[in-house]
């Protein structure tokens, strides 16, 4: 059974794996979605929670439903650069660490000078 | 929306003990609601009342727009806390047992919750553990199709894994929109990803009730801490 955080609402997790995994490519733009059956049995989690979930994310543009067909993630290119702005957390942390955005940024750009501006993932996989 | 259950003024007494205290509450179909409370705070009573086993003091308890009793009771499927099978029945003869009793029991529904619950259908009741025990007793609730599944602590006293097998099964039968469910329980963190509303119960009383992700963005605390903090 997958752990939720029992402080956050369950179908605000659930939409964060489901963004997650459409930033990360694992369902594409256009793709179908589990059947909220299928993903209530996959998470141990209450159906009409998952379809809560479903409920905001097409709300929030991210999917979109076919009746009696299901839900498929957008086809929208904008939505990709705003899951990801939105899950960039960068500033947000160097926040909570003290740093400010001018610091942040000048942080930032040294790591990039030294590094060169490469793929983030490469980096995470060293 | 018409409601599931409704408890108007719902008062009980054992003799000169007060077990439920006026309570009022409307439970809207197609919910799962987990029933929170510590021992003696009036759950069973409350359960006992929907499932129209006994009769209130004063007030009433509605299902589905009627008095509880006789005539809601093919609409009720309730499981009490205590072993209510017959020690000498084999699994298979207490499901054709239990099927005599209540026509909505779906059989093949039954034989597939036995199997998933990892049961034989040849094993003596008597012989069971306190979770095989349990989970067969769910089994037999979640196959028939009454709209109404009341669960008197199904989760209590009994091993990790039967746990989580009956609250997978509970998952995976419920019928979204139609069945609307109660379980008591103490297991909070555990079947909290289960359940839409909580009722939180204290000496008869309901002192906290609502969506569960509401009570979560209200009180900025878990379910679990919510618990801990209402009954200590």
């Amino acid at each position: 059974m997958p752990q939720f955080d029992p402080a956050i609402p369950i179908y605000r997790q659930i939409m964060d794996e489901i963004s997650g995994q459409i930033i990360s490519g694992k369902l594409k733009a256009g793709g179908q979605l589990p059947s909220v059956r299928e993903l209530a049995q996959t998470f141990q989690v209450n159906p009409n929670t998952i379809a809560r979930a479903y409920r905001e994310l097409e709300r929030e543009g991210i999917v979109f439903t076919r009746r009696g067909q299901g839900t498929f993630v957008s086809e929208e290119e904008g939505i990709f650069v705003t899951l990801k702005r939105e899950r960039a957390s960068f500033f947000r942390e160097m926040s909570s660490l003290g740093f400010s955005r001018q610091e942040s940024l000048a942080w930032a750009q040294e790591f990039i000078n030294r590094e060169g501006d490469k793929n983030g993932a490469r980096i995470g996989r060293q | 929306m018409e409601h599931a259950l409704v408890a108007n003024n719902l008062i009980k007494k054992y003799g000169h003990t007060l077990a439920l205290c006026g309570l009022n509450l409307e439970i809207p179909k197609g919910k799962i609601v987990a029933l929170l409370g510590p021992n003696g705070s009036g759950k069973s009573t409350l359960l006992k009342l929907f499932a129209g086993l006994i009769h209130p003091t004063a007030g009433e308890a509605l299902v589905l727009g009627e008095r509880a009793g006789v005539k809601t009771k093919s609409k009720v499927a309730y499981v009490p806390e205590f072993n209510h099978l017959y020690r000498w029945q084999t699994v298979e003869e207490a499901t054709r047992f239990a099927m005599k009793f209540f026509s909505d029991l779906d059989y093949e529904l039954a034989q597939k919750l036995i199997a998933e619950m990892q049961l034989e259908p040849g094993l003596k009741i008597g012989s069971l553990s306190k979770g095989m025990h349990a989970r067969l007793k769910l089994a037999l609730a979640l196959a028939r199709t009454a709209p109404v599944l009341l669960l008197d602590e199904p989760l209590s006293g009994i091993d990790p894994q039967s746990r989580r097998k009956i609250l997978t099964a509970l998952v995976d039968t419920y019928r979204p929109g139609e069945q609307t469910i109660i379980l008591s329980t103490h297991q909070v963190l555990e079947s909290e990803a289960t359940f839409d509303q909580v009722l939180f119960l204290q000496e008869g009383e309901l002192v906290l009730w609502g969506e569960a992700d509401e009570l979560l963005r209200e009180h900025n605390s878990s379910i679990e801490d919510l618990f801990t903090e209402i009954y200590q």
